[in-house]
């Protein structure tokens, strides 16, 4: 699932009343001056004016912390990083105004996926514009008409408009549920072609997936495995490379997705492969083909980004306690969390209802603090949250001031 | 299994998702009469699918709009 705004992940079609093509939307509009009507900040109308580092900004005209960023490892403003991207830009221009299969395809491209395959030890990167066109080109291409993509209910919106777009037979299943999904696998045709989709950490509740034990199923069946890792690089995995490799089956993945935008710290989208035939998918896969290039600034960013996340063990440490810091501490206050414990840099805190959720996340944002809004339908069992995504830049001591501005909020909402 | 067979087993299946007890008739709908969300849709789906060991893709959901169609759906399946 993602931090989709007012919307599922899953496609949504909307009933047509009479009126104009904007009709079906009315409901929403609807729902939306109400939300505003009731005093409340919009959520989802915030401009941050300024950005004084990866762990504040100015928002609406108040000093912030930024708890909602998935900047996890806080690269954004890291010298080397930004160095690289002033240089390519002084030397390579703004941009590339061409596909990666025409003239797009700029020395500092091949670069960030050599950087890419050195991070997972893989023979194969292939990079894309953003997260969202690497999952959206690779399941729409490999998974045909006639096979089928057995995925997770509770997958990304990347990963369900991928489905949508391509041909294949979609066979959901209940979230991170093991028997499930093994069910749905056994009654496949056996001769059909299979595509698991998993990812890694879902990002609405933070909780990770068992992947060893799905991704031992999955090969049982004879499916491939694609796993969506974008909320996991850089700080899981022995490596950083992810779930995957923190519990030891990584060689077991067909098809790594993940994204630039948040640990790597600019944007874009990936994926890495060790599978013989996968140069192909440059000429096959359409949102590959058919969009122009990252920018060669961006590209470069990546590219140094990506190799100095190789070595970062004391980072990573520190992100993991900040990490279980905020989530024993928001626990001892009384705040209800998507997880037992802290199984990632994603931290969820389960509000009442939306009229709590809204009003205790503007109260957040009065204290200084930006934390996500997420809310139904976007979210699992219509839940309203307010995720929390640490960095890896936060002091202990901002994550004590977080802490003291979440029960301050919590005590004038009435939620704690 | 004939279409009454698969009729009444569904019928059962079905009772704990109809909460406002709608009379079910070959024309009722899920999403208009029973107003089945998407997370209700899941795992009617999932009771269903466990029941005759078959798979409801969702492509084959979305053309599955009335208890009379999914009937036949299952019918088909079953039978395929």
């Amino acid at each position: 699932m993602s931090e989709g705004i007012s919307q599922s992940d899953r496609p949504v079609t909307h009933d047509a009343e009479k009126g104009d093509l904007f009709s079906k939307f009315d409901p929403l509009i609807k729902q939306r001056e109400d939300l505003l009507e009731s005093g409340v900040e919009d959520p989802f109308n915030l401009v941050m004016e300024r950005v004084l580092s990866p762990t504040q900004a100015i928002c609406n005209g108040r000093e912030t912390i930024l708890l909602g960023t998935y900047n996890y490892m806080g690269m954004t403003f890291d010298p080397d990083v930004v160095a690289a991207g002033k240089q390519a830009l002084s030397d390579y221009g703004s941009g590339t105004t061409g596909s990666r299969v025409l003239n797009g395809t700029y020395q500092g491209h091949k670069e960030c996926e050599e950087a890419l395959k050195a991070f997972y030890g893989m023979d194969h990167a292939m990079v894309f514009s953003t997260g969202y066109q690497a999952n959206l080109g690779i399941i729409s291409t490999i998974a045909g008409k006639g096979d089928y993509i057995v995925l997770d209910i509770d997958s990304h919106a990347s990963i369900w408009d991928g489905c949508s777009l391509g041909n294949a037979e979609i066979v959901p299943f209940k979230h991170n549920d093991i028997d499930a999904m093994e069910k749905r696998l056994r009654r496949i045709p056996e001769e059909a072609g299979k595509l698991v989709v998993l990812e890694g950490v879902y990002s609405m509740l933070g909780d990770i997936a068992p992947l060893k034990e799905m991704i031992a199923v999955a090969k049982k069946y004879d499916a491939m495995v694609l796993v969506d890792e974008a909320h996991s690089m850089g700080f899981i995995g022995e490596n950083g490379r992810g779930v995957a490799e923190a519990q030891g089956v990584i060689d077991d993945v067909d098809f790594v997705i993940g994204t630039f935008s948040k640990s790597v710290g600019t944007v874009g989208g990936f994926c890495v492969s060790n599978h013989p035939k996968f140069e192909i998918m440059r000429l096959v896969c359409r949102p590959y083909v058919f969009t122009a290039s990252l920018p060669p600034s961006v590209v470069a960013t990546a590219a140094t980004s990506i190799r100095k996340l190789m070595h970062n063990a004391d980072k990573r440490k520190h992100l993991w306690d900040n990490s279980q810091r905020l989530h024993a501490g928001l626990k001892e206050r009384g705040f209800t969390l998507g997880t037992e414990e802290a199984q990632s840099a994603i931290v969820a805190v389960i509000m009442p209802d939306l009229e709590k959720g809204a009003a205790m996340w503007e109260a957040l944002l009065k204290e200084g603090l930006y934390v996500n809004l997420a809310r139904p339908p976007a979210t699992p069992a219509n839940m309203t949250l307010l995720r929390c995504s640490l960095c890896a830049e936060h002091s202990e001591e901002q994550v004590g001031t977080i802490l003291d501005m979440f029960e301050r909020a919590g005590k004038t909402v009435g939620i704690i | 299994m004939d279409r009454a067979d698969i009729d009444s087993r569904i019928r059962s299946l079905i009772e704990p998702f109809n909460k406002k007890g709608v009379e079910i008739t070959e024309n009722t709908s899920f999403a208009g009469d029973l107003e089945f969300d998407s997370l209700t849709v899941m795992d009617f789906v999932a009771a269903i699918e466990d029941e005759f060991d078959i798979i409801i893709s969702m492509n084959q959901q979305a053309e599955i709009e009335t208890y009379g169609q999914l009937i036949d759906a299952v019918h088909k399946l079953q039978n395929g």
